[in-house]
């Protein structure tokens, strides 16, 4: 907003994706600012989650490039975009069901910290690692479940779990995919609150249905609309552009 | 570890994972019993402690790391030649000869994982089969080296350190094969229990999330392939050497097939599982073996579609559960 | 007048047709259903069985079994889909290659018991005897029989794929199963019905391949090496890919055996090896 430099740690340029005539992404410019809120909404099928997967690697783009701190990425493969800082969550639990939630994060952290190719000496030697991974629990408040089997947490723990997986790969950018998804009204507030305590100098982009939500946590709103960035601003002005609420309220036909 | 280092509680939890249970120490000191109770039996427990040790092997990628491979006998094969060559036409100590047999087997899991590590499901089956069937075919054709259907002849192996022949009794070979067991197995386990292990069971219980935690796991399952490739060399030459033999049927799909029911029988993924399962299938074979070979594959059959329409973690697996439904009583 | 090379072309472009007929089944059903079914080739032993014993002991010509194999192997997959297949469509490729290795392993020890370890003799009906003289080469009335059976079933399943209801059903459930669900496509069904299809397509083969190949109770695993390759080969879930991959696999064989017979099989599984690394989902498999 001021004419402050502030330093730009992850953008796209024009990235396109599609899948034959079906487009998912339509020249996507994004800028995400260091410490941003930014949330990322639109209609279902608007190519939300496929942009996450661009930009992680995950899906390979037809044109155009990602930067992360200034470095082109494009090229990179998933694991080596998340050893630069860029960490995900998935919308469905993607989580480890046969590893407690300390092996899970812990795992997380030794592949950060390069020691998960020793096979010669058992886990529990690396004090500080398990230290770390018990910390990031405790953080999450997962510290009393955090012996339990990752397929026998209720669910709610479960997306707690996803945010902890992340969070020990030490990111610099944070992308969330509708963190509180499925997740009832009871149980929701500990996820945004454990969002809101993340660190100042963390870049978060969220994917979020929860209007409420957005307005709370999100200090600028991108609208995405059929693979395309329909409009963005701060939410003030969102919340009252006439054509972000035709694309979400007004159009009677939905297909 | 500085002195005044305190053991967290975390730590402690993971340190009691790998524990040493009374059960585990109970099995080891149960193999010596064939000393004195079954020594008419040596040759058949030599023959059962080296095909634990390949079912181990194959634990490794199949258990461990999710690879089903329908070809893992070719490293079995390629250990068991090269030992057999190498007491041919170097010199017949079995020490150096588990060394040349490991060192080439190690190095054939190594060039092949390169291929193996980027395919899943059916590609990756029918890849391992097919490069399984490739390395019996050449053994096969290339009978001026390996003997072919004959067999490799003139296999002369030296007595450990010099002293204890390799006779018809047995006691020198199930010595050494259950030693070479006890301590692979003491590495598997060290493995297993290692932040590698911990990545090779990420891999196996949600593959797409490893990249999403900075894992290479391509690399990993290098790692693995070449590891589980080694230490299946190894059991082959250890076959070779207390048998004085090797055959094409030490790579055949024959054996990857066995030592894969065998694997599946006791349950994967459980470090024991492999051993009782081999104990257990090796035993029934030497019973039933006066039958054709058709009926004992039909009972085979009839075990495997149990075991996965009922017992889908194996032996291990369906007891495990009952000793967890016991504990919550 | 052609040169021999054209006779061995032609007695692979044979056993490629009998390869197909044997195949395709299991291309559609694993890109359909991702079932990784081994026992498929035990379906095709039943089929081959059948009309042995058919012909041999009940004196029924060759040409009638061929249906009654087929309907045969179709109802007995719908038995083991209902018994035993269905609670395992979401399992693990392990557990699936298990069970199925199982039943093949439980299929070849009953059809040793019944009808011994000997190879099934079969004489071949009248019409079908000889060969047909062109431009210098002899081909095999049987033969020609076999690929002309072979095209009429390729025509068959394009046009019911293709054209039919039932088709775009089993195309929309292969392209995205629970799209196809919500849709009001009864996927279940589907499966089943395919399954049955592709199953009775394995019977059939089995049948004719009587002639060629020979009937003992190892051809469940023999032949199933073969299905596998060209299924792999020619990517799951294609018919073309299946067409394509059962004529260049049973040429190879054929003229590797013809031209290099130290090889052995060598020479198929390389082709499989080098073609799977080069084109991991086959060549026209999709992903």
């Amino acid at each position: 907003m001021e004419a402050e430099v502030t330093e730009i740690v992850l953008s796209t340029r024009r990235l396109d994706k599609n899948f034959g005539s079906l487009v998912v992404a339509r020249n996507i410019e994004l800028n995400l600012p260091k410490g941003a809120r930014y949330a990322l909404i639109g209609p279902n099928g608007a190519g939300k989650t496929t942009l996450i997967n661009l930009m992680t690697g995950m899906l390979k783009p037809n044109a155009g490039q990602i930067f992360l701190g200034g470095e082109d990425v494009t090229a990179l493969e998933p694991q080596e975009r998340v050893q630069r800082g860029l960490a995900r969550t998935f919308q469905i639990n993607t989580l480890f069901p046969g590893l407690n939630a300390l092996e899970a994060v812990t795992l997380a952290v030794c592949e950060r910290r390069n020691i998960a190719g020793e096979f010669w000496r058992n886990v529990a030697v690396h004090r500080e690692a398990i230290e770390e991974a018990h910390d990031i629990l405790v953080r999450l408040r997962l510290g009393d479940s955090c012996y339990q089997v990752t397929r026998e947490l209720p669910y709610g723990r479960q997306r707690l779990l996803e945010i902890a997986l992340a969070l020990a790969t030490k990111p610099k950018v944070l992308l969330l995919d509708e963190p509180a998804a499925g997740v009832p009204q009871e149980e929701s507030g500990d996820i945004f609150e454990a969002v809101a305590s993340l660190s100042d100098d963390l870049t978060l982009l969220f994917i979020e249905h929860d209007m409420h939500v957005v307005f709370r946590f999100a200090s600028h709103i991108i609208v995405l609309v059929g693979g395309a960035i329909f409009t963005e601003g701060p939410p003030a002005e969102i919340a009252a552009d006439p054509g972000v609420r035709e694309v979400y309220l007004g159009k009677r036909k939905h297909g | 570890m500085a002195p005044t280092d305190t053991i967290s509680a975390p730590q402690l939890y993971l340190q009691s994972l790998s524990r040493w249970s009374a059960i585990e120490i109970a099995f080891w000191l149960a193999t010596l019993l064939p000393f004195f109770l079954f020594p008419n039996y040596l040759s058949l427990a030599s023959q059962i402690a080296i095909t634990a040790l390949f079912a181990l092997s194959l634990d490794l990628i199949l258990g461990y790391a999710g690879v089903v491979s329908l070809g893992h006998a070719a490293f079995f094969g390629i250990g068991a030649y090269s030992a057999g060559l190498f007491s041919k036409f170097v010199w017949g100590e079995p020490f150096s000869g588990l060394l040349v047999a490991a060192l080439l087997a190690g190095l054939a899991g190594y060039a092949t994982s390169f291929i193996i590590c980027r395919f899943r499901h059916l590609t990756l089956i029918m890849l391992t089969l097919g490069l399984g069937l490739l390395a019996f075919e050449v053994a096969n054709s290339a009978h001026w080296l390996t003997g072919g259907s004959d067999g490799l002849q003139g296999v002369r192996i030296r007595p450990l350190f010099g002293i204890f022949k390799f006779d018809l009794y047995g006691y020198t070979a199930y010595s050494y094969s259950l030693t070479a067991l006890f301590l692979f197995f003491l590495g598997m386990r060290r493995l297993v229990n290692s932040p590698f292990g911990l990545a090779l069971r990420g891999i196996r219980e949600n593959l797409v999330r490893m990249p999403a935690i900075g894992a290479a796991s391509r690399a990993h399952i290098r790692k693995a392939y070449t590891i589980a490739a080694t230490v299946a060399g190894i059991a082959g030459a250890l076959l070779t050497q207390t048998t004085e033999s090797a055959a094409l049927e030490s790579i055949s799909f024959q054996r990857s097939a066995d030592v894969l029911v065998m694997l599946v029988l006791g349950g994967a993924g459980r470090l024991y599982g492999g051993l009782i399962g081999a104990i257990i299938f090796m035993i029934a074979r030497d019973q039933f073996s006066g039958i054709a070979p058709q009926y004992w594959y039909f009972w085979i059959g009839i075990l495997l579609i149990v075991v996965v329409m009922l017992l889908p973690n194996g032996i291990l697996g369906g007891l495990s559960k009952i000793l967890a439904r016991w504990r919550r009583k | 007048m052609l040169p021999p090379v054209f006779g061995v072309l032609f007695d692979g472009i044979a056993y490629g047709m009998l390869l197909f007929v044997l195949s395709v089944g299991l291309s559609v059903t694993l890109g359909l259903m991702n079932f990784v079914n081994l026992a498929h080739c035990a379906f095709a032993m039943l089929g081959g069985y059948l009309t042995a014993t058919l012909v041999n002991d009940f004196n029924w010509s060759f040409f009638a079994t061929l249906p009654v194999a087929f309907i045969a192997a179709a109802t007995a997959s719908i038995a083991f889909e209902r018994v035993f297949y269905r609670r395992l469509y979401r399992a693990s490729d392990l557990d699936q290659v298990l069970l199925t290795i199982g039943i093949a392993f439980v299929s070849v020890a009953i059809a040793a018991y019944l009808f011994g370890t000997a190879q099934q003799p079969i004489q071949t009906p009248p019409l079908l005897r000889g060969a047909v003289n062109f431009l210098g080469l002899s081909l095999g009335k049987y033969r020609l029989f076999l690929i002309g059976i072979a095209l009429v079933v390729t025509i068959l399943l394009v046009v019911g794929i293709e054209y039919t209801r039932f088709g775009a059903q089993v195309r929309a459930a292969v392209d995205n199963q629970r799209m196809a669900g919500g849709l009001g496509i009864n996927v279940e069904r589907t499966f089943a019905v395919t399954f049955a299809l592709g199953s009775g397509l394995a019977g059939l083969g089995g049948a004719l391949a009587i002639e060629i190949v020979g009937l003992d109770p190892n051809f469940s695993f023999i032949y199933l090496v073969y299905v596998l390759i060209i299924v792999s080969v020619g990517g799951l879930g294609s018919i073309a890919g299946s067409f394509a991959a059962a004529i260049l696999i049973g040429v190879s064989d054929i003229a590797g055996k013809y031209y290099f017979p130290e090889l052995g099989a060598f020479l198929i599984y390389l082709v499989m090896v080098v073609i799977l690394m080069w084109r991991p989902a086959g060549l026209f498999g999709r992903r």
